[in-house]
């Protein structure tokens, strides 16, 4: 007990004496915390329309007025031909082209049938899909709201009314805002950045300046080591984690559902699991350099397999093995549960029990990797 | 001119012999561009769904049949009273829930209009608001299907084209926005940390005292991470050519000359960095942790642009992975020549001369 607290005075020293990287552990995740989640927003709003109209007739007007106060579209510009509008997309300035053919009312109130043309900039897959299926319910709307509709069907009432009256509900979250997904999945994203890295980069770094020869003569246990090494870094994971909650709650207004000390529960555990990943890749590493490299290729895995941007049940069967395997998604599910919706240790038992065996297994691993001997 | 090849040779060296950073270098891109292929869409598909039915008439069974048969959703059927909605959601596989009230056929068949709830859970607003949307599109077409009546005389028909993607590859947006990614956090940590590790190790001081030229050490630190850059951008070219099936629609040596360009902006950033800071642990941190968000974020190939604040779009001016990632897309998926990105090529040649200057300035031949 004593060797492990000289270690763990040794490495709070280090990590005092070095003030930039100190700054670095606290002032970033804070500062990206708060800035991060303000722009990530997937609403489709504001898609820019260019409408080339070769009929201009009181219906070509009537559309494309609905169309403009739907409130998804801004009609940017008016265009004489296809191919002036289909410029507008080439440069970026336009995402949908609307044409409206010549004769276009005519044709359908004599054929009854007419159509229009729609070309969507599609290589944003997204907005070319809400777009066009904005578009079309505005023009399936303006349909049912046709004058010569509604004076054909004197009767009326089955075609402007649906016979299912479907009520919804957004639960947890009834105005569907993006922050209160994001917000706490990012607190967990810049954690395991700062844990993952910082553990990764500190015993490579004893080995490359030449120090842990030094640690190597003396009698200290391997496992001793690689603890005195992981709880400083737990210390500050912690302290990082609550600064991170309470600018959830002083910024965004997000304060957790759930109990505050189940959160602190898989906060530790995770932290355990996630510093012993570092500790691993760092005793694997010849160098600085190497380790970061290691160490970001995992990070990059994570932060996209861990349904912090895109949902993992939407997966195939084999990315979802894969995303179980990464300790981020279980913390990252655990905390949008505990803060939103307030689920109790029981909801999320396999969660922690996944968290408590990469704990472990990450840990041991790591102290078995360490050799004395180089 | 003899010295800096001999130079050049000697950052090769050091490159080549760090066997596994040359492996992640060339292994990031693959693993990448094979998750955003085949494993992440923003589609959402496979979410699981509870059907509580009241009434268990053919109108309710109708209708869920037509739910099972889609491909969005997989649905669980157990009878849920709405006080138990909130615990099913608390342990997070339901997704939403759809509650049929007790005498749904009789009404919809007798008064013509039947009540029917969703609920969705809103801690994922992504899914919630595709799930409701999904839904309402099956109960529509059911309604369609028991009262053809309900079609109208006169119809208005959209007809959508999908330009540049016809098939809707889900990925094609992600691949532009991955190379923008890649380039700028692999050109930016190698160079950042190389002048730097000479000043941690000492060797600094041997450079200096030669009678090579200050300013050629800083080009030839950079000529070996520009080739390999430039490496690293064929291979996914190729990938995303042989494994993604995308076709690649403009002039390829524009690509290049563009991609170029890009990568001599991030060398400048990373030689800043480097110049600046004193350990390579710092220059780590900063060019990949401080670096990999903001370059992820204000790229807008992930998030759109025009949905953040506007001091965010202000600052994604700055940001060259942004202006990069126009020109490929603009270039690669649509085809377009150089008299359509000549502006974001003259701002990236605008932001590579400021940081280049910067960091020469910085650069300081005495140690202290």
């Amino acid at each position: 007990m004593r060797v492990l607290g000289f270690i763990l005075q040794k490495e709070f020293r280090q990590i005092f004496r070095d003030k930039s990287i100190l700054a670095m552990m606290f002032v970033m995740p804070t500062v990206q915390l708060i800035i991060v989640p303000l722009a990530m927003d997937f609403d489709v709003k504001n898609i820019n329309l260019s409408i080339v109209d070769h009929d201009h007739s009181s219906y070509s007007q009537k559309l494309i007025s609905k169309i403009g106060s739907s409130g998804y579209f801004r009609i940017i510009s008016a265009d004489g031909s296809y191919s002036e509008a289909l410029k507008k997309i080439e440069n970026g300035t336009s995402d949908v082209v609307m044409e409206i053919p010549s004769s276009f009312e005519e044709n359908l109130v004599r054929e009854g049938i007419q159509k229009i043309g729609i070309s969507v900039d599609a290589i944003n897959g997204t907005k070319a899909m809400i777009g066009g299926s904005y578009l079309n319910t505005v023009i399936a709307d303006f349909n049912s709201n046709l004058e010569i509709n509604i004076k054909n069907n004197p009767t009326g009432s089955s075609t402007n009314q649906s016979a299912i009256d479907i009520t919804y509900s957004n639960w947890f979250n009834p105005h569907g805002e993006y922050k209160y997904n994001i917000v706490p999945a990012v607190l967990v994203l810049l954690l395991t950045m700062i844990g993952g890295f910082l553990a990764a980069l500190n015993i490579v770094r004893e080995k490359e300046v030449g120090t842990i020869e030094q640690i190597n003569v003396t009698p200290i246990k391997k496992w001793q080591f690689i603890l005195g090494k992981l709880i400083p870094f737990w210390l500050i994971g912690i302290i990082v984690f609550s600064l991170g909650l309470l600018v959830c709650r002083l910024v965004y207004g997000i304060i957790p559902v759930g109990n505050i000390s189940l959160l602190y529960l898989f906060a530790a555990v995770y932290l355990v699991a996630l510093l012993g990943f570092g500790l691993l890749i760092s005793t694997f590493s010849n160098s600085q350099v190497q380790s970061m490299f290691v160490a970001f290729f995992f990070m990059m895995i994570f932060m996209l397999m861990s349904g912090l941007f895109t949902t993992v049940d939407s997966m195939p069967a084999w990315a979802r093995a894969i995303s179980d395997l990464t300790p981020v998604t279980h913390f990252i599910r655990v905390m949008r549960m505990i803060v939103l919706k307030g689920s109790g240790f029981a909801d999320v038992k396999m969660e922690f029990a996944y968290l408590v065996c990469f704990a472990l297994i990450l840990n041991s691993w790591a102290i078995w990797n360490y050799r004395k001997t180089s | 001119m003899k010295q800096l090849f001999v130079f050049i040779r000697k950052e090769f060296y050091h490159v080549f012999r760090d066997k596994r950073t040359l492996l992640i270098m060339f292994g990031l891109p693959v693993v990448q561009i094979v998750l955003f292929g085949f494993a992440l869409t923003s589609e959402v598909k496979n979410a699981q769904i509870l059907i509580s039915d009241n009434a268990k008439d053919i109108n309710s069974e109708q209708l869920i049949a037509k739910m099972k048969a889609s491909t969005y959703f997989t649905v669980d059927e157990t009878p849920i009273s709405n006080n138990d909605i909130e615990k099913e959601f608390r342990k997070g596989n339901i997704k939403c829930v759809v509650v049929f009230p007790a005498n749904f056929g009789n009404d919809l068949q007798h008064n013509g209009k039947a009540q029917l709830q969703i609920v969705a859970d809103g801690s994922d607003p992504n899914t919630a608001k595709t799930m409701i949307n999904y839904l309402t599109a099956i109960i529509s077409d059911y309604q369609q299907q028991i009262s053809p009546a309900a079609t109208l005389p006169y119809l208005i028909i959209p007809e959508t084209r999908m330009l540049y993607n016809e098939e809707g590859n889900g990925s094609l947006n992600f691949i532009p926005g991955v190379m923008a990614l890649i380039l700028m956090i692999v050109c930016t940590a190698l160079t950042s940390v190389s002048i730097v590790k000479e000043k941690e190790l000492g060797t600094m001081e041997i450079l200096l005292v030669s009678p090579f030229k200050p300013v050629l050490v800083l080009i030839s630190k950079a000529v070996p991470y520009l080739v390999l850059s430039l490496a690293n951008f064929t291979l996914i070219l190729i990938l995303a050519v042989f494994a993604l099936h995308v076709e690649i629609k403009g002039n390829i040596f524009l690509l290049f000359a563009e991609s170029t360009l890009f990568i001599i902006t991030c060398l400048s950033f990373g030689l800043l960095i480097s110049n600046t800071t004193s350990s390579q642990q710092t220059a780590l941190l900063l060019s990949m942790m401080g670096m990999m968000l903001p370059t992820m974020i204000f790229t807008g190939f992930m998030f759109p642009l025009e949905n953040m604040p506007l001091i965010f779009r202000i600052i994604s001016h700055v940001v060259p992975a942004r202006w990069y990632y126009i020109i490929i897309k603009s270039v690669m998926l649509k085809g377009l020549g150089f008299g359509y990105v000549w502006k974001e090529t003259l701002i990236l040649i605008g932001i590579t001369i400021i940081l280049l200057g910067i960091a020469l300035k910085n650069f300081k031949i005495r140690l202290s």
